[in-house]
């Protein structure tokens, strides 16, 4: 527990009437790359500049290594961030963008030169020095980017949406570079996007923002396999959510049939949300599944086929099946009990994680 | 397709005809001119005066370290101006304000001043209340300045702050990121980013001001001799057209030589230390 670099407790930040972050405590610990994932506006940034001292919160403190520095200048903070469009300086070439921190310390020379060196064979750009930022693609600016900010040795490297304007491609391959990197320099990440599929791949733990608030933290299996709440499960993954009441422990009704389930530690009879997962679905013979749906439309994913289907109640059922289905058909959908997951209306972080631990410790 | 051009083409006539009329003709014309003496004999005499005749040169000297005072005063009363109005509420409004004195005729505003400067003026009768005697402010090389810069102020204000407007806040955002002082943020970042700005002020200012000719008279009370004088002088008192003209050419020569060293040069090939 000693080693958590930056906590951010109770704040909040206000704009006139508008709350963009609304009571947030976070804790980040030393060396682990952390995701705060949220849809554009729920705050993420906001924390990100909060930390790096771009913004002061309304409310509410910012530590870190344990000292408070809501009064601390951004250049004095020992963070540094990877700007969403880079901002690399457009009059300077390569080398004077990543030594521009070092010059400004007032390095000696050989030292700017060593450490230059290193950062971007790190970001493998050596040989770059002397090119201008106009003269690269936006992977090698995203690098320089990266650079500049880890010459100078951070122990909290912030990055906001670094990745979002490179396509599909170069995004898969940066998202390696940057665990890599990551492990390589062992200081921590903290990493903002809105991409669910990134922050899954990515993290070592996730925020979850929505409305300003944070929904959910966790690691990407927990916040996958047991999302919080309805904004969890539709934003993290595809999901299908349906709604049903609790019967008792371990045993949950839903589209007028009682199901075995793994969930426990709820009122009987509590209205409850149940999500299972598209990839959770198997298909079969009408009288084999759980479900009775009728197929009605799908499209062809690559490694999977996307099945829409309606059950008679009209619920969609989204599926994902490594074999096709017909158009029209009508087939059955099975799932096992731990497939489904439970969740109670508007349940708090700490109580959801305390019922879990309730029935889960057993 | 065809008439697209045609069209296109009939969209360049009128600026066409505007530079060849007011512009490409009266630069010929004047250089034409520049080649006769005063009884219409051609001669390189005029060149010939102009570089051997002390006057002339002290007058340039003259007229450009005025205008350089001059673009100096206005630059550093516009940048910080043009900096707060970057941040400044309402900056709609602000700017209004500074572009508002240029729909006023030069003479006009000129004309004001003498009365505020003058003997019995605004600024003498407020440095009466504290006993001070009236000073001569009208015809100093001061007043002649402080007249000029104001004139000129909005012409300086203008591009820097469409500058600063430009510059990406991420760019000082970063640089304070990385460890910079607010101080080193400026020297490095943002005024190399908006130095186009700077240029495109000083251009606009130091050129006019090397001709300036109306304020040297009315406010400098002739004291301030510029090549705008003389050429003044030449074309309307002594009638010496061809003298006139090559003040004229000497003078637009100058406009070339500030344009390329303020213009924007390829920074390919620069080399850095």
């Amino acid at each position: 527990m000693s080693n958590v670099i930056v906590e951010l407790k109770h704040v909040y930040k206000r704009y006139g009437d508008t709350e963009v972050l609304k009571d947030i405590n976070i804790e980040i610990e030393q060396g682990k790359f952390y995701t705060l994932l949220g849809p554009s506006g729920s705050g993420k940034t906001t924390i990100l500049r909060a930390i790096a001292g771009f913004l002061d919160v309304s409310e509410g403190e910012v530590f870190f290594n344990g000292e408070k520095i809501n009064d601390v200048p951004a250049n004095k903070r020992r963070v540094n961030t990877v700007f969403q469009d880079y901002a690399l300086f457009p009059h300077m070439n390569v080398l004077d963008n990543v030594a521009y921190g070092l010059r400004i310390q007032k390095r000696p020379k050989a030292e700017i030169k060593e450490r230059v060196d290193k950062a971007l064979k790190m970001v493998r750009l050596s040989g770059y020095e002397n090119r201008e930022i106009s003269e690269l693609s936006g992977g090698q600016q995203q690098r320089v980017a990266i650079a500049r900010a880890i010459v100078l040795e951070p122990e909290v490297l912030l990055l906001d949406e670094p990745l979002s304007a490179l396509d599909a491609k170069l995004r898969k391959d940066m998202q390696y570079e940057l665990r890599e990197l990551q492990q390589r320099l062992g200081i921590t990440f903290l990493f903002v996007t809105h991409d669910q599929e990134e922050a899954l791949a990515l993290s070592d733990e996730i925020f979850v923002m929505s409305d300003g608030e944070v929904q959910q933290s966790g690691t990407p299996v927990d916040i996958y396999d047991e999302p919080i709440n309805h904004f969890v499960a539709d934003f993290i993954g595809e999901s299908n959510i349906v709604s049903g009441h609790m019967v008792k422990d371990f045993v949950v009704e839903f589209n007028g049939k009682e199901f075995e389930c793994a969930d426990a530690g709820m009122r009987p009879n509590e209205p409850v949300e149940v999500v299972l997962r598209p990839e959770d679905l198997d298909i079969t013979a009408v009288g084999e599944g759980k479900v009775t749906v009728d197929v009605d439309t799908q499209l062809f994913r690559g490694d999977y086929y996307e099945i829409v289907a309606y059950d008679d109640a009209k619920n969609e059922w989204l599926i994902h099946s490594t074999n096709p289905a017909k158009d029209g058909d009508r087939v059955d959908l099975t799932f096992d009990p731990e497939d489904i997951h439970v969740m109670r209306l508007n349940e708090s972080e700490e109580d959801f994680d305390a019922r879990l631990e309730s029935y889960e410790g057993e | 397709m065809k008439k697209n051009t045609a069209t296109s083409l009939a969209f360049y006539v009128p600026y066409a005809l505007w530079i060849v009329l007011f512009v490409i003709a009266p630069v010929i014309l004047i250089i034409y001119q520049s080649f006769f003496d005063i009884d219409g004999q051609f001669t390189l005499g005029n060149y010939a005066t102009y570089f051997q005749s002390g006057t002339y040169i002290m007058m340039t000297i003259n007229s450009v370290w005025y205008a350089f005072l001059i673009t100096l005063v206005t630059l550093v009363i516009s940048y910080p101006a043009a900096y707060l109005l970057h941040y400044a509420k309402h900056k709609e409004l602000w700017l209004l304000l500074i572009i508002l004195p240029t729909w006023i005729n030069l003479l006009l505003k000129a004309y004001a001043f003498i009365g505020i400067f003058s003997q019995d003026g605004g600024v003498n009768n407020f440095l009466g209340l504290f006993g001070i005697a009236p000073k001569q402010i009208l015809f100093t090389d001061f007043s002649f300045i402080f007249v000029a810069s104001y004139i000129e102020i909005p012409f300086m204000i203008l591009p820097i702050f469409n500058g600063i407007e430009e510059l990406d806040e991420g760019y000082v955002n970063a640089s304070r990121d990385l460890g910079a002082k607010w101080s080193q943020t400026f020297t490095h970042v943002i005024l190399p980013l908006t130095m186009s700005g700077v240029k495109a002020g000083v251009q606009a200012v130091f050129i006019p001001s090397l001709s300036l000719f109306m304020l040297t008279r009315l406010i400098g009370g002739n004291r301030v001799i510029t090549l705008g004088t003389a050429i003044e002088e030449h074309f309307l008192t002594t009638m010496n057209w061809g003298m006139g003209s090559t003040i004229g050419v000497v003078l637009i020569v100058a406009m070339f030589i500030i344009m390329f060293l303020t213009g924007e040069r390829r920074k390919k090939g620069a080399k850095r230390a």
